[in-house]
């Protein structure tokens, strides 16, 4: 998939399958291409070139088709400030040939809590429950495929769980969900499989437990019972600092080169006040930030004509 | 294309387009149907009651009665050419454009419903003028059906460009280019308010470009029976470039310019 803007690259020919029911984590910087990519599946953005296919069916010649496979949720919060909820809802099904959908459209509103919310026009709705009924719209004609562009950003800690409960929930049914993210947290809690997009191309693209092993630090860090003056030789000497107050101590091991082992021994051997030792695994970000980091990503083929600065 | 034409007209997403349309300018009601009403009772009240007795006669109809057909036309396609244009263009402003184009509706059952949704409130606007003109003076229906059919075109000519327009436009101010320098003067230039035979020979003549004149002759022989210009002809042309523009903006939609990047 290719999609430039002027002289912009983009997209810069991607390849990407999603099997049916897997949920796909998205991931990338602002202007990373991840927006674009979705916008090309839903039909907002015409690629440049190569090609998609959704069930088979071309996202441009069989728009048709497509379009009523697929629920999104854009990551703008879009309204139609002249109708109600519910009018919005009986609109956005009829948008998909839907009719006859009240006893679906009563269960998401109830589902998304906007039951009491109904007879209210989008105006009086707060962020939340805006986010809330841009869900219900996506899946009001019961997608087999949900794309989720953004959908927690700016929204409180209790509606993100949520709407994570109802994505686990509706990809348990069998829906195809497709997520687009900012919190690394969110991915890591919920996708099978994670893509990082970085300049119009996927720096990464496998399991996410996969993406995850490639991190081999981890931070080890050690809590004193009585401050320390300094650290002993033979700690410093594996890359051991420590803090100001003389009560903590934290050192870097790498789990491939049995260092770990190493950290172990020297603290055995060193009849330290020990009182606490905490390891940090690596997370979704350190992946993240690893692979998004400033320098030129591993490519292969032209660079891009063009990249926002 | 008839038959595209007749299955779009029977699909869900056209009709369901077609109710958001004519329910949204319901909603807004003082703005889009009284508001252009109390304007022609106003025009009505100094033109053809007041001032109106000292013009003499047109046609042989007092001025009232020649002016009833003018106003009738210049709602008729004002309202027609702008709740296409300003549904497109908040749709565009406040995003919510997306649920069109990320739905499978297709291109002619876009236009469909955008037209005829302005059809609709242009034809609403028209009615509601001709009934409030009726407390001053009833016109003699001279050539019903003929007048049916202008309307008709006329309506749908100024929604398929309030539907180019409103997808062209970028910000409201361009939207406002169009009634400010198209439609407003050559409504007003095009014989609302007068006969083309009071003005000098030259610019009778330019007055002949214009295509409202066509229009508001038209219906004001389906009201009157007389008009400035050949009945047949205008109707025949009016429907020619009715159909042009539904070609055009067909096209328009299916190309994305403007509406897909």
């Amino acid at each position: 998939m290719v999609k430039n803007y002027g002289a912009l690259r983009a997209l810069d020919g991607i390849t990407l399958s999603i099997p049916r029911g897997e949920l796909f984590g998205l991931l990338g910087p602002n202007g990373a291409g991840k927006s674009t990519l979705i916008n090309i599946i839903t039909g907002l953005v015409r690629r440049s070139g190569g090609e998609i296919r959704v069930f088979g069916y071309d996202v441009e010649r069989d728009y048709r088709a497509t379009r009523s496979l697929i629920g999104a949720v854009p990551q703008e919060l879009v309204y139609d400030h002249f109708f109600t909820v519910r009018k919005t809802l009986q609109i956005q099904s009829g948008y998909y040939g839907v009719t006859r959908n009240d006893a679906w459209i009563e269960e998401l509103l109830e589902r998304l809590e906007l039951k009491e919310h109904e007879r209210k026009t989008i105006r009086e709705l707060s962020g939340g429950m805006k986010r809330r009924l841009l869900v219900a719209k996506a899946m009001v004609h019961r997608p087999p495929i949900l794309i989720l562009d953004e959908p927690t950003a700016g929204v409180d800690v209790a509606l993100r769980r949520s709407l994570w409960d109802l994505v686990r929930e509706v990809h348990a049914a069998g829906t195809t969900v497709v997520l687009t993210t900012h919190y690394l947290d969110e991915a890591e809690e919920l996708c099978e499989r994670i893509g990082i997009i970085h300049r119009g191309v996927f720096v990464a693209l496998d399991r996410k437990e996969v993406l995850m092993q490639q991190i081999h630090n981890r931070k080890v860090t050690l809590e004193f019972t009585s401050p320390l003056a300094r650290l002993p030789e033979e700690l410093a000497g594996i890359g051991g600092s420590l803090a100001a107050d003389g009560r903590r101590a934290t050192v870097l091991v790498d789990r491939s080169n049995g260092s770990l082992q190493k950290l172990l021994e020297v603290l055995g051997r060193s009849g330290l006040p020990l009182a606490d030792l905490e390891v940090a695994g690596a997370g979704l970000e350190d992946v993240f930030l690893e692979l998004t980091a400033e320098t030129p990503p591993a490519r292969t083929g032209a660079s891009p004509a063009g990249e926002a600065p | 294309m008839n038959g595209a034409v007749m299955e779009a007209i029977f699909s869900v997403p056209f009709r369901t387009l077609f109710f958001r349309e004519v329910n949204r300018f319901f909603i807004v009601i003082n703005q889009t149907l009284l508001a252009p009403t109390i304007s022609a009772l106003l025009y009505l009240f100094i033109f053809g009651f007041s001032l109106g007795n000292r013009f003499g006669s047109f046609h042989g109809y007092t001025y009232l009665q020649f002016l009833v057909p003018g106003l009738v036309m210049m709602g008729l396609v004002t309202n027609s050419f702008q709740n296409p244009s300003s549904s497109l263009m908040i749709s565009k402003f406040e995003g919510n454009i997306v649920d069109i184009l990320m739905a499978p509706i297709g291109h002619l059952e876009i236009v469909l419903g955008y037209v005829l949704g302005g059809m609709f409130r242009g034809l609403l606007v028209g009615s509601s003028i001709l009934v409030v003109s009726c407390f001053f003076s009833v016109p003699p229906f001279s050539h019903p059906l003929y007048l049916v059919a202008v309307a008709l075109l006329a309506s749908a000519f100024f929604a398929l460009l309030g539907v180019i327009a409103g997808i062209w436009a970028e910000k409201f101010d361009d939207l406002a280019l169009f009634p400010t320098f198209i439609i407003t003067p050559l409504t007003y230039l095009g014989g609302v308010f007068y006969s083309i035979q009071i003005l000098p020979p030259v610019w009778r003549k330019v007055s002949l470009f214009n295509p409202l004149l066509y229009m508001i002759n038209a219906l004001r022989y389906g009201f009157l029976g007389v008009s400035d210009v050949d009945p047949g002809r205008s109707l025949a042309a009016l429907a020619a470039i009715t159909a042009l523009l539904f070609g055009a903006c067909v096209a328009l939609l299916r190309s994305g310019c403007r509406l897909r990047k």
